[in-house]
C-alpha cells in the first residue's frame, strides 16, 4: 500500500542554508556582498573595473570574485584595479551557488574588506534563483540589449535592489528607448532605483559607488515585491539575518530612501523618475494618491 | 539551464528525507509558482537525468503549478499578476503584495511497498506494486501554464 510522506521543503533549502551561513560569515567580518547579474556582454566587467578602481582610490577596501564557465580573463582585467580578485570557474554551470562562493572566500577574503563584488555568470535566468548571501543584488542591462529586457526576465530584474543601465554613451546610436525600459523595470519591481552608467566615459560610476556604500551602511534599502514573497521560501532567522536581502523584515514594506521610483541621469544623484507609482508607506494615512496616468500596461 | 541543478537538489533532499523509510519512492510532488523562474517541462526532463542511478530512479514526478496573484497594498484589490507580472495596482498605482507565485517546494512523496534497488525503473511507477492503481493518468497529469 502506498504511503504518503509530507515534506514541504523549499527546493533550494540547501543553497539557502549555505547563503545564510555565508551572510553570517560576511556580517561578522563587516563585509557587504554585492551580487551583479546581467546577460553576457552587458558590460559588467568594464563597470566593475571602474568601481573597484574608484573604491581603491577612495580608500574603501573592496574585493571581487568573478565567475565564468571558462578563462580567467575577467580576473586578470579586474586585478589591474589593485583590488584583491578571485576567479571562479564554474565548469559549465550557468550560475553561482552560495557554497561555491563560500569555498572561494574561505582563507582568501582579506580582513577588513568592506565591499565584496560578486560578478555572477553572464545569464539573466539561472542566477536569479540563487541567494549568495548578498546584501545588495544589482541587475544590469546595456542599452544595446533592447528595452524589454526587464519584462523578458522578470525574476532577474524583479528581485534586484538596484537596476543599472550600462553603455549609456551609445544610447542614442542604438535608439535606446529609455522610457520603455524604465516602465518595464517599474512593472516588475515597483520603486526600485535605476542608475545610468557608462564605463567608457565614467558617467554615473561615482553615483553607483555612492549608492552601494549607502546600502552597505544600511541607509538605503529597497525591498522588491518578489523578494517579500521569496523570503518565505528562504531563511527567516539565524546569524547575520540583519544583512539579508529582502531586509528589512517585519511588515514587508520597504523603508525606501527618497521618494520611491527613481533613476539617475548621471548627474551624481539618484532621483525620482516622475513615475506615477506611489507607495503607501510614503504617505500619511488617508493621504490622496496620485492616479496612474498613461502607465497601465 | 538551472533546472538540472534544481532537480539534483530535489533528489538529494528527498533521498535524505526518505532514507530511513527503507522503501522506494513512487511519486514525488513539487509545487512551482508561475514566477519561480523554473520551467516545468525542463525540470521534468532534468528530473529523469538527475534520478538515474539513485534511490529515486523510476520515480514519477508530479508538478503542481501555482498562478501568481497579488493584493494591492492600497485598495486591497486582488488579481492575477499575469506573466510578465505587473506588480503594481492598475486601479490605484500602489505596490502589490504577492499572495502566491514564487513557490518552489517539495510537497511530498508516496512510497512503494518495498525497497527499490536504485538501479533503474524496473519496479518503477508503471509496475504497480500489489496491483495498486498507480497507473492513474489523472494523478500523473502535469498542469502547465
Amino acid at each position: 500500500m502506498c504511503r504518503t510522506v509530507d515534506l514541504h521543503q523549499a527546493v533550494l533549502a540547501k543553497n539557502d542554508e549555505n547563503a545564510l551561513a555565508l551572510r553570517g560569515y560576511l556580517g561578522d567580518r563587516g563585509t557587504v556582498a554585492v551580487n551583479l547579474l546581467s546577460s553576457p556582454g552587458s558590460g559588467k566587467t568594464a563597470l566593475l573595473e571602474q568601481l573597484l578602481g574608484r573604491a581603491v582610490a577612495g580608500g574603501t577596501p573592496a574585493a571581487a570574485v568573478t565567475a565564468d564557465l571558462a578563462t580567467e580573463n575577467d580576473a586578470t582585467r579586474l586585478a589591474r584595479s589593485g583590488a584583491p580578485v578571485q576567479q571562479i570557474l564554474t565548469d559549465g554551470l550557468c550560475h553561482l551557488e552560495a557554497g561555491m562562493l563560500q569555498r572561494r572566500l574561505e582563507g582568501w577574503l582579506p580582513e577588513g574588506t568592506r565591499l565584496l563584488f560578486v560578478e555572477n555568470v553572464g545569464n539573466l535566468v539561472c542566477p536569479a534563483s540563487y541567494d549568495l548571501g548578498e546584501t545588495l543584488r544589482v541587475a544590469l542591462a546595456s542599452v544595446t540589449e533592447g528595452e524589454d529586457k526587464p519584462v523578458k526576465y522578470p525574476a532577474a530584474f524583479g528581485l534586484a535592489h538596484l537596476v543599472v543601465i550600462t553603455k549609456t554613451d551609445i544610447a542614442d546610436a542604438v535608439d535606446f528607448d529609455r522610457e520603455a525600459f524604465l516602465r518595464g523595470v517599474q512593472q516588475v519591481n515597483p520603486g526600485v532605483p535605476v542608475l545610468e552608467t557608462s564605463a567608457r566615459t565614467g558617467q554615473g560610476v561615482d553615483a553607483l559607488l555612492a549608492h552601494v556604500l549607502r546600502c552597505a551602511a544600511g541607509d538605503e534599502t529597497h525591498v522588491p515585491v518578489l523578494a517579500r514573497q521569496h523570503e518565505r521560501y528562504l531563511h527567516s532567522h539565524g546569524p547575520g539575518d540583519g544583512n539579508g536581502h529582502g531586509q528589512p523584515r517585519g511588515d514587508g514594506q520597504a523603508q525606501a530612501h527618497g521618494d520611491g521610483p527613481a533613476h539617475s541621469d548621471g548627474d551624481g544623484h539618484v532621483h525620482t523618475a516622475g513615475h506615477p507609482l506611489e507607495r503607501e508607506h510614503e504617505h500619511e494615512p488617508g493621504a490622496e494618491r496620485s492616479p496612474v496616468r498613461g502607465r497601465t500596461p | 539551464m538551472h533546472e538540472l541543478s534544481i532537480a539534483v537538489a530535489v533528489v538529494e533532499q528527498v533521498e535524505e528525507a526518505v532514507r530511513a523509510q527503507g522503501r522506494g519512492v513512487e511519486t514525488l510532488t513539487l509545487r512551482i509558482g508561475e514566477l519561480a523562474g523554473v520551467v516545468p517541462e525542463a525540470l521534468d526532463f532534468s528530473f529523469g537525468l538527475a534520478t538515474e542511478g539513485t534511490a529515486l530512479a523510476g520515480t514519477r514526478l508530479l508538478i503542481e503549478t501555482v498562478d501568481a496573484r497579488g493584493r494591492c497594498d492600497g485598495c486591497g484589490r486582488e488579481a492575477p499578476t499575469g506573466m510578465p507580472p505587473v506588480l503594481w495596482c492598475a486601479a490605484c498605482g500602489a505596490t502589490l503584495t504577492l499572495l502566491g507565485g514564487r513557490e518552489l517546494e517539495i510537497v511530498g512523496v508516496t512510497l512503494t511497498d518495498g525497497p527499490r534497488d536504485g538501479k533503474g525503473p524496473d519496479d518503477g511507477p508503471r509496475a504497480a506494486p500489489s496491483g495498486l492503481p498507480v497507473h492513474d493518468e489523472e494523478a500523473g497529469h502535469v498542469p502547465h501554464r
